[in-house]
This record gives structure tokens, C-alpha cells and sequence, in this order.
């Protein structure tokens, strides 16, 4: 049944990558014809042309933006890192005002914990190129404009190259490396940077590198500790927080390009959801020290190509899990040998130290919640169901007590508290290795992961 | 003297996941007047409940927490040595780098 569903579905998408390729090839041969008719026209339009009159009529009759705005963005240029939460609304008004030459890079692939935040994708793109998604997204609003495709990570040794093409820059990249990065390559450049970022209930706007105002280094010349850049995955995000600051980043970007307003430079916006507040502080300016854009910085292409913002900040550019390593192998068991000892009755406490809402998503039969930051309050609560369970046990197998195995997420909280519980004596302690995304993978692809 | 102190970006979860603090602070360490050195040393005495090491580096904040004045940054009125008065409010935030 599956191999004859799987069958169709790939004949249909066979089908479907024909139909799109004719699309294209239609679309092409109207925009000449358009073009063609549009010179051919003899009113005065201020080099509009008349379907473009008619689509963007509502920029056109705004007194502050009027004719010339709508000039200036469609004879810009707009780059957009990061095709996610951020990038999502941003690529689809940049797309809809009209702004001339779009590009997109990412190198992710749409996947379905993406959907509640990042709209500019739809279910059917699932498990393919976000950078394909987003334009095909941006082609269908208008097909009037320029989508560019750049699906790849950016890097040191493709930055200048792929952001020396664009007018503005907007960051709705993930990570701390990739922002310094995408800084220092504004900078470089004299790029304006429009840069967004948002997690949890929280976000942030600001333009750097723009009108005498500071770059990303200005503001923050050394990189945070590791520990204090959540991400995402980790955090949580409310889907439409990412959002609000994806648009505002369109409009700041929309204002530099059409020349109107004043741009967001030197100050900062702090959104605050559930407060339901919004503050505009004020933020130093260009520093003279600063080591990118001062006064005697010797950062330029050469230095910029061989700078390595890994070690930088202590992060790598494309975000993979941790995956700890601070047990020998006896104090840890894989997944499916934690199966067997379900199978088998032996008699165990399995801890899960995930946070009381993480355990409350999903978590194994007869697991007990004992989050890792409460461990140390709780190890009598452990010491007594163990006893218990020895009790239990007595009689029936000679010398076998209890045994103690923790699980988390992933499998580097437990690493931690297994550490803990052996050096406070419970030294029979085990974790299970890769936690409960490993049992998902290894054991029963049924457990929902998150 | 009463200020409001805020945290965001993640540091209130440093101060029992309260982001606003209204309290009475005088002038610390000898100090005539109360300056942002001597906020930030009763801050860490009596506001941070864990993790010390994720609001402050040394005796100033750690690198990725923007501190404002009244809506300001705290480089355009002196850092550490900006003085501070009744009813000011000064906001901790950390960066955030998610999208
Ligand atoms: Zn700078």
C-alpha cells in the first residue's frame, strides 16, 4: 500500500516539476510581451508601467510615498539572510511592494515544526530547499520582480560576493556567528543592515551600518558566552512574534529603498509581547574603537575572508545540537537497551529531568519527572522509591535491586545529572544515550518528538 | 532613591522571572551618589538569584546585555560612572539572536 502511495506521489511530483517549468517558460514570454507593449505606450507615466500603474496604485496615491518611492524600490535591490520566522513576512511584502531584485540564501529545508511561525512556506514544501519555497511564494504574490535564488549557507568565502549584488541587507538569520558576520560584511561593503531577531515572547530591530550609526560590533564588540544565545528550538517562539518583527524589518528596509521616513539608526525597538509593549531606545553611535567600522580598523575583503567567526564566538555557523560527552560508556546505556530492560520487567526508576512543561509535551510510561534544577532538593524523594522498589523486589531474585537510568531531550541534561546522582552516591546511576529523540529514532518512531 | 529596573531578553529568568523591579536603592560603597557601579553591585546582591556569571563579567555587565538610562544607552551617559536619580529606570536586556 505505502510503496504504491509513495509510487504515485513521485510520478505526480514528476508531473508537477514539468508544469512548473512550462509556467516559468509561459511567464517569461508574457513579461516580454508586457514589456514590449508597456515601451510601446506613449501617456506620461513617469516610467511606470501601466500594469505596474494599476498594482502598486495604492503606494502611488500616498502623498509621502507617491511616484518616486514606488520608482526608487522597484529600481532596488533587497537581500534577505534566512528564510525563517523572520524572513518569511519580510521576503512576502518585499515581493508584494515591488522591490526590483529580491534574493533569498538559506540552506534549510522546510520542515514541519517550521509551519506555526514561518508563513511563507506551505505543507506541500515540506522536506524541500526553503530557499525554493520562499521564492516561488515571492513569484506567485508578483511575478513582476526578480526573485534570486541562493541556496547555500553563507560563509566567509561567499558573503562578499553574494551581498556585493544587493542595495540592503536584512538579517533574519539564527546565530550569533552568522551576525557578526553578515556585520562585518555591511561594513566592508557599506551596506545598510536591517537586522531583526526575536525569541520567546521578545523581539528586537535596529539598522546598522547605516547614516552614522553603529555596525553590530559597535554595540557589541565582544561575542556573548555560548550559554546565553537560545535558540529557537530550545527557547520556543510564539509563531507570530518572529512575524511582527519580520514586517517592521520590511518596512524599515522598504523606507531605506523608496528613500522616505526616518530609518531606525541609532535607536532600537524592543517588543515586548506579553506585555503588549513596544519601546524605542536610543543606542550609541558609530564607536571609534571599534574594530570593524572605527576610526583605525583594518578590517577590509582580505581580513574579512579569513576571519573565523566560529572561534569568534565560540559557535558554529550552522546550529547542531551539543551533543556532550561526560560519561564512560558503563554509565550509559543506548535507547534500545533500554528497551529490553522494559521488555524484560527488570526492575529500574526511570528520571526524566526535562522542565515540568517539556515532561508535560510528551514523556515514557512510568517516568518520573524530576527536572535537572530541582535534582539536588529531590535526590531523598529518589532515594526512597528505590528502597521501595528493592523491597518489592526481595525474595525474588537474590541481590538484584533497582536499578536508576535518567532520560532528557537529547540526552546532555541527563549526562549532567547522572553526574550529579553518582558523585552524591547513587552510583549505579546510567543515562540513556541521545535521551528521548533517540528513542524516537531507534526504538518506536511512533513517540512524537518536538 | 525609588528606580524601576527591568530585565529582558531572557535575564529575568536571573531574578525569579520578574521583569520588573521597583525598588529603593541608596548610594553604595562609600559613593556620594548612587552610580551604575554601585546599582549593579546591589543588583547582584539583591535582585540575581542564580547564575551570576550571566549578568555580570567582572564588575560591569557581561558582554551581550545593553543597559539603558531612561531610555538611553548607558555609553552616552558615562557607563559604569553614570549617576543615576529619583525615579530613573534602567533597563538590563540581553541580545537576542533567534528568528
Ligand atoms: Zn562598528
Amino acid at each position: 500500500m505505502a510503496s504504491e502511495i509513495l509510487q504515485q506521489l513521485e510520478s505526480l511530483k514528476n508531473e508537477k516539476t514539468k508544469i512548473e517549468h512550462k509556467i516559468s517558460l509561459l511567464e517569461a514570454q508574457l513579461k516580454d510581451i508586457n514589456l514590449q507593449n508597456d515601451a510601446a505606450s506613449s501617456y506620461l507615466t513617469n516610467g511606470l508601467a501601466p500594469h505596474m500603474i494599476h498594482r502598486y496604485s495604492r503606494h502611488l496615491v500616498l502623498p509621502s510615498f507617491g511616484v518616486q518611492g514606488q520608482a526608487n524600490l522597484l529600481k532596488s535591490s533587497i537581500l534577505v539572510v534566512g528564510a525563517g520566522g523572520l524572513g518569511a513576512p519580510a521576503l512576502l511584502y518585499f515581493a508584494a511592494s515591488g522591490v526590483g531584485r529580491l534574493g533569498i540564501v538559506d540552506h534549510d529545508k522546510v520542515e514541519l515544526n517550521n509551519m506555526h511561525r514561518q508563513i511563507i512556506h506551505t505543507e506541500a514544501y515540506i522536506g524541500q530547499p526553503k530557499v525554493k519555497s520562499a521564492a516561488a511564494a515571492c513569484r506567485s504574490v508578483n511575478s513582476s520582480i526578480e526573485v534570486v535564488e541562493h541556496e547555500e549557507a553563507l560563509r566567509t568565502s561567499n558573503a562578499l560576493e553574494i551581498l556585493s549584488k544587493y542595495d540592503i541587507i536584512v538579517d533574519a538569520t539564527d546565530n550569533a556567528p552568522t551576525r557578526y558576520m553578515i556585520s562585518d560584511c555591511c561594513v566592508v561593503l557599506g551596506k545598510p543592515l536591517v537586522s531583526g531577531a526575536a525569541l520567546g515572547l521578545e523581539g528586537q530591530l535596529t539598522i546598522y551600518n547605516h547614516n552614522g550609526g553603529p555596525c553590530y560590533r559597535c554595540l557589541f564588540p565582544t561575542p556573548p558566552p555560548r550559554t546565553a544565545c537560545q535558540s529557537c528550538a530550545d527557547g520556543g517562539v510564539l509563531g507570530v512574534v518572529p512575524g511582527i518583527i519580520g514586517c517592521l524589518q520590511a518596512l524599515e528596509a522598504i523606507k531605506i529603498a523608496a528613500s522616505v521616513g526616518e530609518p531606525l539608526s541609532g535607536r532600537m525597538l524592543l517588543f515586548d509581547a506579553l506585555a503588549a509593549r513596544i519601546r524605542v531606545v536610543k543606542i550609541r553611535g558609530r564607536s571609534l574603537q571599534c574594530e570593524a567600522c572605527g576610526e583605525n580598523a583594518t578590517f577590509n575583503q582580505q581580513y574579512f575572508r579569513e576571519f573565523d567567526y566560529e572561534k569568534f564566538t565560540q559557535t558554529p555557523l550552522c546550529v547542531p545540537p551539543t551533543k556532550l560527552n561526560l560519561l564512560p560508556n558503563e554509565s550509559r546505556i543506548s535507547s534500545n537497551e533500554y528497551k529490553e530492560i522494559v521488555v524484560n520487567k527488570e526492575p529500574h526508576v526511570l528520571v526524566d529531568v526535562r522542565p515540568a512543561h517539556h515532561f508535560k509535551i510528551v514523556s515514557l510510561p512510568n517516568s518520573l519527572n524530576i527536572p535537572l534544577s530541582t535534582l539536588e532538593s529531590r535526590l531523598p524523594e529518589i532515594s526512597s522509591i528505590l528502597k521501595k522498589d528493592d523491597e518489592e523486589e526481595k525474595g525474588l531474585v537474590n541481590g538484584s535491586s533497582a536499578k536508576l537510568y535518567v532520560v532528557c531531550r537529547r540526552g546532555n541534561d541527563s549526562q549532567r545529572a547522572v553526574q550529579y546522582l553518582q558523585k552524591m552516591g547513587f552510583t549505579s546511576a546510567k543515562d540513556i544515550v541521545g535521551g528521548l529523540e533517540s528513542w524516537a529514532q531507534n526504538v518506536d518512531p511512533n513517540f512524537p518528538t518536538y | 532613591m525609588q528606580l524601576t529596573l527591568e530585565f529582558g531578553g531572557g535575564l529575568e529568568l536571573l531574578c525569579d522571572s520578574k521583569k520588573i523591579h521597583n525598588v529603593n536603592v541608596e548610594q553604595q560603597n562609600g559613593e556620594d551618589k548612587l552610580t551604575m557601579k554601585g546599582l549593579l553591585s546591589w543588583v547582584k546582591t539583591n535582585l540575581i538569584k542564580e547564575r551570576p556569571e550571566m549578568f555580570m563579567k567582572g564588575d560591569t555587565v557581561r558582554p551581550g546585555v545593553l543597559v539603558l538610562v531612561n531610555d538611553c544607552d548607558w555609553e552616552l551617559s558615562g557607563q559604569l560612572s553614570t549617576l543615576l536619580e529619583e525615579k530613573d529606570v534602567v533597563v538590563f536586556i540581553s541580545t537576542l539572536h533567534g528568528g
